[in-house]
């Protein structure tokens, strides 16, 4: 069989789980329930809270990343650029639960910022749960996100307009008004619409920060709904309700986003003339401190307060390594699931891209992760299968699957432009010299693909270890990885246990995605692929 | 004293070190060629303003300019492409001329359109850049440089991506215009033709020095053997 057909194939048969899914909870859910949903006032609260919080988290984020992108692309030198950069990707391989401890430890009722302003003789206590804690967090994601989402416009400037605009003597503000603007108005709306549906899909923030029924988003509710009153048909209709509304959402960022060609320019690493006073560095060094501080503090906190509580609290190291163990057995298998899933389709995908039946069946698998909530997919499983199979039996397949369905949109969107780029410029140079079938993977496609196959195996393992939905539904207590014992200590205010777990957690993580990355990837990044 | 003087004009990228001299009478049309890198186009940049010079000076009509900002310099300069905003009309973008900030008022709308009838583009006010062929385009950039009102044009191998026809219509539309508003042109030129169509002089450029400067005929004729080699005769 040749590896578009298998993509197709592979796609077509996770698009069918994805449709299926649906069915079945569609099937659950009678139009009494659905009635029901609309009537019931907690309920509308709920998704009246989740629009707010989603909406807010968005906002302050893209408000917040716009001064912070424009100063970090006017000072093109400025120190440790790239590293900020860098660092800017950190909340993608990030555990969500161990990221949300170490904001609690910084911005929480007696963290560090509280326990700084008692120093002046203030007594203000910040109430970090609710919606206050939850947009703190959404932004903390996010903000780096944003940057990087968002940083790429300035790149597509060539270096003739900022001579034009030196030229011309346009100030910082006319610049802003007459070029920024119109340029932000093409990137910011898709940046928005998809930084809100990571908001209003957000699980483990929400869990953990949301203080009771006040502040509670429709994929907690699903949660709820099945894990705590087992009332799966709720947690059916909520899940089709979910949908739908992710479903608006990104044919919303769809249609928002528009292309402003500024051309490709000649001169590409020409200095911003607005930016190069004292007055312009210093604003602009002033803004990236605060905002990458922002992100920085509860990291910092989180190693400082992670190592004092590994070494000086009695945490139950037996359970920590049984954790460790967990996280690894349901993490690589789900990594290297959701990796072996996407080569085929990001194959098929550019090989079949003529084809529009092929294109809306590629588009299914890989959005799945993004468009359907993991509480839907999981709903959607844990009916079908109630009843018929013992859940507990099928635990760990059931959190491998999920995680791997979850992040297969990742894998597919970091190996897709390497594939392409390889058909492109090698297809040619393959038909001419009859290089084919498995000899052209093995001689062409496996060492030029490395980087992009191991950054993809990377980036899934550590998603997969570090999130909290799939683990959450379908685990137990002979069944409990990093993230649910951290949740499960947090949750029991334990929090120097759950320091030391945090960092724990987070080091796995990082130290996963890395090892994976340089192992798989191998050291061919000197050719200039990534 | 000549209108523009350039001075021991020292200025270093990569491993090439540059030093310039050069003296412009008022009203000339200067043609300045050389091969690739060897700093035709950083002379028209340190002009312009767009880099630092290390040392050195640069003179216009008797007025230092070295260390002025690219707005403040009676220079205007016309790149190769890229000359205007995608987003903004023609009218726009040659209004920008005028105001950075797009505040015209009456009397600067005149100026546009006077601006247009110079270059033949009356009418096409509200067009985008996208909808302009590439000739266009670029008689909208010079229609900009007018309405700046810069004794001294920089043309930055401004028609090299136009077709041959096109390219002797920008040339002898420039020419034109140089000559009715009094203006002072340098032409970076790849195309001797170029030169030899409108360059009063030309002046050699090879190494980040200017080699030979005289007049444009004299150049192109020359027997020493970097032009020769340079010229491929």
């Amino acid at each position: 069989m040749t590896l578009p057909r298998l993509g197709l194939i592979t796609a077509a048969l996770i698009a069918a789980a994805v449709v299926a899914d649906y069915a079945v909870l569609l099937s659950g859910a009678s139009a009494a329930d659905l009635h029901d949903l609309a009537t019931d006032t907690y309920l509308r609260r709920v998704v009246g809270f989740t629009f707010l919080q989603a909406t807010l988290s968005a906002t302050i984020a893209i408000a917040a990343a716009v001064p912070t992108t424009r100063a970090l692309a006017r000072q093109s030198a400025f120190p440790g650029r790239n590293l900020i950069l860098q660092f800017c990707a950190l909340p993608m391989v990030m555990p969500a639960v161990a990221a949300i401890f170490g904001i609690v430890a910084v911005y929480g009722r007696s963290g560090y910022v509280a326990e700084l302003s008692g120093v002046f003789g203030s007594e203000w206590r910040p109430s970090i749960y609710g919606l206050t804690g939850i947009l703190i967090a959404h932004v903390f994601f996010n903000l780096p996100l944003a940057i990087r989402l968002l940083l790429p416009a300035w790149s597509t400037v060539p270096g003739e307009t900022w001579r034009l605009t030196a030229q011309l003597g346009m100030s910082s503000g006319q610049i802003f008004r007459l070029i920024e603007l119109p340029l932000l108005r093409q990137y910011v709306p898709a940046a928005l619409a998809f930084i809100f549906t990571l908001c209003f899909l957000s699980f483990a923030v929400v869990l953990t920060l949301g203080g009771g029924p006040r502040a509670t988003t429709l994929e907690v509710a699903i949660y709820q709904a099945l894990r705590l009153d087992v009332d799966l048909a709720q947690g059916g209709a909520l899940a089709v309700l979910q949908t739908l509304a992710c479903l608006v959402l990104v044919a919303i960022a769809w249609m928002t986003s528009r292309r402003l060609d500024f051309g490709r320019g000649t001169r590409l690493n020409t200095a911003r003339f607005d930016g190069l006073s004292f007055g312009a560095r210093l604003r602009d060094f002033i803004t990236i401190v605060l905002a990458m501080g922002f992100v920085a503090l509860p990291l910092a906190a989180l190693v400082f307060d992670g190592l004092r509580g590994l070494f000086f609290t009695r945490q139950n190291l037996w359970s920590l390594l049984d954790a460790v163990a967990v996280t690894l057995t349901l993490g690589l298998p789900a990594g290297l699931l959701a990796t072996v899933l996407a080569y085929p389709i990001a194959v098929a995908a550019d090989r079949l891209r003529a084809s529009n039946a092929a294109t809306i069946l590629i588009g299914i698998a890989g959005l799945a992760g993004i468009i359907a909530s993991p509480m839907a997919i999981g709903a959607g499983i844990t009916l079908a299968l109630t009843g018929r199979i013992d859940l507990y039996a099928i635990a760990p397949a059931g959190v491998v699957a999920m995680n791997a369905l979850l992040t297969l949109p990742f894998a597919v969107g970091v190996l897709r432009p390497a594939v392409a780029r390889n058909h492109a410029q090698y297809d040619r140079l393959c038909a001419g010299l009859g290089i084919a079938g498995r000899d052209r993977f093995r001689v062409v496609e496996w060492p030029m693909l490395r980087p992009a196959i191991g950054l993809a195996f990377g980036l899934t393992t550590a998603a997969s270890m570090g999130d909290l939905a799939a683990i959450a539904l379908f685990g137990n207590q002979n069944l409990t990885n990093l993230t649910l014992l951290l949740y499960n200590q947090i949750a029991a205010y334990r929090m120097q246990t759950a320091s030391g777990t945090a960092l724990v957690l987070l080091a796995l993580c990082l130290l996963s995605f890395v090892v994976i990355e340089r192992a798989v990837g191998g050291r061919s990044r000197s050719l200039g692929l990534s | 004293m000549a209108f523009l003087e350039i001075e021991d004009l020292a200025f270093t990228y990569e491993d090439l070190i540059m030093r310039f001299d050069l003296a412009v009478e008022a009203g000339e049309c200067i043609g300045i060629i050389g091969p690739s890198g060897a700093g035709k186009s950083t002379l028209l940049s340190l002009i312009g303003g767009f880099e630092r010079p290390l040392g050195g000076t640069i003179r216009v009509d008797n007025t230092d300019i070295t260390h002025l900002p690219p707005a403040d310099r009676p220079v205007t300069t016309l790149f190769q492409d890229f000359n205007l905003f995608p987003h903004l009309s023609t009218a726009q973008n040659i209004g920008l001329g005028r105001n950075p900030g797009l505040k015209l008022n009456a009397a600067d709308e005149e100026q546009v359109a006077w601006a247009l009838r110079q270059v033949g583009l009356e009418g096409f006010e509200g067009r985008l850049p996208g909808q302009l062929s590439g000739g266009e385009r670029q008689r909208v950039a010079l229609a900009r440089s007018l309405i700046r009102h810069r004794p001294l044009l920089l043309l930055d191998e401004p028609f090299a991506a136009l077709g041959p026809a096109l390219r002797v219509e920008m040339l002898e539309l420039t020419d034109l215009l140089r000559k009715a508003q009094g203006l002072t042109v340098l032409l970076v030129t790849h195309d001797p033709n170029e030169a030899a169509r409108i360059a009063t002089r030309t002046a050699f450029i090879a190494a980040g020095k200017v080699a030979m400067f005289g007049p444009t005929r004299a150049v192109l004729d020359s027997e020493r053997s970097e032009i020769r080699e340079y010229l491929g005769r």
